[in-house]
């Protein structure tokens, strides 16, 4: 019997570990031979532990599984209360567009067997048969870059590959930081190899030999399935001194941040790739010329090369054919927060913001109203069900004034404090600040108590606010310090009685 | 974390007196294992601090002398990063999740349950120094919040019924 149990951290977190073990004890007291494996997760957290049998040669899926519930699911998987028919046709699944995810929560995320026979390895087969035609690939593709500020990749790549140097490097910027998003760590442990064999094409197209993953130390799941994963993939002859004997070399290691959400600003994540602080710097020079150790780099986020292989395996049409505007393909949308149906769900760009909270999360997991959404981690603006219309597209996001960033969709009900979020951004600004400049370092400490000045009822404090965001908007040597001002001015904006409703509550009373 | 700018660069001197013997051969062999490395100083200081707890301020020096540095650079690094620690922490180490998405889903009253259940603020151990209470924002478990994290243990949708009998558990 082959049953599968997610390794997911979001899995885990729900109890899959000892899922996985009463199953383990349940089939060897029944004497049941079984074949386990630990798989990455299908995206449908509400429903983890989801537990898959196969039956007839389809996968079935049960959940969510308590280990008491083990017994009877082996007895008779048919019949179980918690049986929810084939994980394919689950309307979640169905409606989604997996590229990137393809192969998350099917396969052993470390059998390069599995992987081979899912798709895996024809993007590098297909680049390493024709490497002058990798970047114009990309490029035609329409990929933008998924870390947040949607760069196009092939022009990024271009730029690398025409710089004269001894030595280049791919950085894959695995830092994900932001508050709602999970979709890097889901990769990572779901299908670690599609990552390696991005990196390993970025290394082709543009000369580079050496690769970084910067992992944050707040995922010590995705580092061990990293570090397996590139050990077995060195086994396999997908890294080294010949990739899958092309005679070209490339090989990459982990590296470990150490707890600052401004290494994920890719110039600050060098230097600390480097051993330094992670101030940011000032830009020129690009990465792209003078990067890692003042050689060219690539920095990439993992979506964005872990989509790589897909459309060197699909071509650039395929991917292209999908999406809206100049957002071209699909996008890996994590929804969390306060949602019935919180998780991953890849879909081409174009749904309305109001098609994924109402139809896709299901509405708030506490049933009330919702209130309000924050779209693109700390730095996105919020906004209120009025905005639902928006497509979700980047030019789409950014007319009004918000932000597409790594697509984390958090969502809040109408007990959401808007003024004590906007408050959190600051905060978390000031906390997070990397130091280098004035309005970004003293402007977020500045904001809080400004924010605390029209909590207590000084009014007066509101154009204040509005002034220091605008002078961190365009102050700010990057976007911490630059974009905070848009959760603050957004909850300012749409929610103003969260701000000042007690004050005016009072005046109207007196 | 800017604080250290303003610390005064000062010559390596090697005030080993700190480190007895036998933590230096510890320290050395760290170094030792990364030195070849590209960019070996934040590997170094991860392996030092799972090795003896913290960054002890008497292996900065040492440290730098190794990679070339001034102490001061070293400890500018130690001090930006908030996972170095200058001081121990517990033998346990409870993180809850204090991000938006966990705040959607009650994270505030959770931590205000833990702390006065617990008798810890942010960043104080039990003084028994069993146990050791932080933030940390965001654990990727966002679509399962709120979310805690102790050592190897994840959980989602914490209450704070059970991240008390979780730390419980823990000695
Ligand atoms: C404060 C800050 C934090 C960021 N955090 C991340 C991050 O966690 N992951 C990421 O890929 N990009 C992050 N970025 C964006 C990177 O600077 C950079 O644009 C990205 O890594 C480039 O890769 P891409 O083109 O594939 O998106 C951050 C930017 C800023 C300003
Ligand atoms: S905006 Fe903030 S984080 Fe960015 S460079 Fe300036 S001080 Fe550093
Ligand atoms: S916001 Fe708490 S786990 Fe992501």
């Amino acid at each position: 019997m082959r049953i599968w149990v997610p390794v997911d951290a979001a899995a885990r977190a729900l109890g899959a570990d000892e899922v996985a073990d009463a199953i383990r004890r349940e089939a060897a007291a029944r004497g049941i031979d079984i074949a386990l494996t630990r798989n990455g997760t299908r995206g449908m957290v509400w429903l983890e532990p989801l537990v898959e049998i196969e039956i007839d040669g389809v996968r079935h899926g049960f959940g969510p599984v308590a280990p008491e519930d083990v017994p009877a699911l082996l007895a008779g998987p048919a019949g179980h209360p918690l049986a929810l028919g084939p994980v394919d046709d689950l309307p979640w699944m169905r409606a989604q567009t997996r590229l990137t995810f393809a192969r998350v929560g099917i396969i052993d995320p470390l059998s390069v067997e599995e992987y081979q026979a899912h798709g895996g390895l024809a993007g590098l087969r297909a680049a390493l048969a024709a490497p002058d035609r990798i970047v114009a690939e990309i490029t035609d593709s329409g990929l933008r870059g998924r870390g947040g500020a949607g760069f196009p990749t092939g022009i990024k790549w271009a730029t690398v590959a025409r710089a004269a140097a001894d030595r280049k490097y791919i950085v894959c910027n695995a830092d994900e930081g932001d508050s709602g998003t999970f979709a890097d760590r889901m990769l990572m442990e779901g299908d670690p190899l599609t990552l390696i064999e991005g990196m390993a094409i970025a290394g082709v197209a543009v000369g580079a030999t050496q690769g970084y993953v910067y992992i944050r130390s707040e995922y010590p799941d995705a580092i061990r399935a990293m570090d397996s994963a590139i050990r077995i993939a060195r086994g396999a002859g997908v890294l080294g001194a010949s990739v899958l004997g092309s005679g070209r070399t490339f090989d990459m290691e982990v590296r470990v941040g150490a707890g600052a959400y401004v290494c994920g600003e890719e110039t600050s994540l060098l230097n600390s790739l480097e051993g330094k602080r992670g101030v940011v710097r000032a830009k020129p020079p690009i990465p792209a010329l003078e990067g890692f150790l003042g050689k060219p780099t690539v920095v990439n986020n993992v979506l964005s090369l872990a989509t790589v292989p897909w459309i060197m395996a699909n071509g650039a049409a395929a991917y292209a054919a999908h999406g809206i505007g100049r957002s071209r393909g699909t996008m890996p949308l994590q929804i969390a927060g306060n949602v019935r149906h919180g998780g991953l769900f890849e879909v081409a760009f174009g749904l309305s913001l109001g098609e994924i909270v109402t139809a896709i999360a299901g509405g708030t997991a506490s049933g009330r109203p919702v209130k309000a959404v924050q779209v693109g981690g700390p730095l996105g603006a919020y906004f209120p069900p009025s905005l639902f219309d928006t497509p979700f597209g980047y030019e789409e996001f950014a007319g009004k004034d918000g932000l597409v960033g790594h697509a984390g969709v958090v969502v809040f009900d109408d007990t959401a404090d808007m003024r004590a979020l906007a408050r959190f951004a600051m905060e978390f600004c000031a906390i997070e600040s990397c130091g280098k400049c004035t309005p970004c370092r003293i402007g977020s400490t500045r904001g809080v108590e400004t924010i605390d000045r029209i909590a207590a009822g000084d009014l007066e404090a509101v154009p204040v606010l509005t002034d220091l965001c605008n002078t961190m908007k365009w102050g700010s040597l990057c976007a911490l310090g630059g974009f905070v001002p848009y959760p603050v001015l957004s909850a300012l904006e749409h929610f103003p009685d969260d701000f000042t409703g007690r004050r005016v509550r009072v005046e109207a009373a007196e | 974390m800017t604080h250290a700018a303003n610390t005064p660069t000062a010559p390596n001197s090697l005030t080993v007196s700190a480190l007895d013997a036998d933590a230096l051969d510890r320290l050395n062999a760290i170094i030792a294992r990364h030195a070849g490395r590209e960019g070996p100083l934040l590997p170094i200081l991860h392996d030092v601090q799972a090795d003896f707890g913290l960054i002890p301020e008497a292996a900065q020096p040492i440290i730098g002398n190794a990679l070339g540095m001034s102490r001061a650079e070293v400890y500018g690094v130690v001090s930006f990063y908030h996972d170095f620690r200058e001081r121990p922490a517990g033998r346990h180490v409870l993180r809850l999740c204090r991000a938006e998405a966990c705040q959607s889903m009650g994270a505030d009253a959770l931590a205000d349950q833990v702390r006065a259940a617990l008798g810890l603020d942010w960043h104080e151990t039990t003084p028994d120094g069993r146990l050791t209470l932080e933030p940390v924002f965001c654990l990727g478990l966002c679509a399962c919040a709120p979310a805690a994290q102790m050592g190897d243990r994840l959980m989602g949708r914490a209450t704070a019924q059970r991240v008390v009998a979780m730390v419980g558990g823990a000695r």
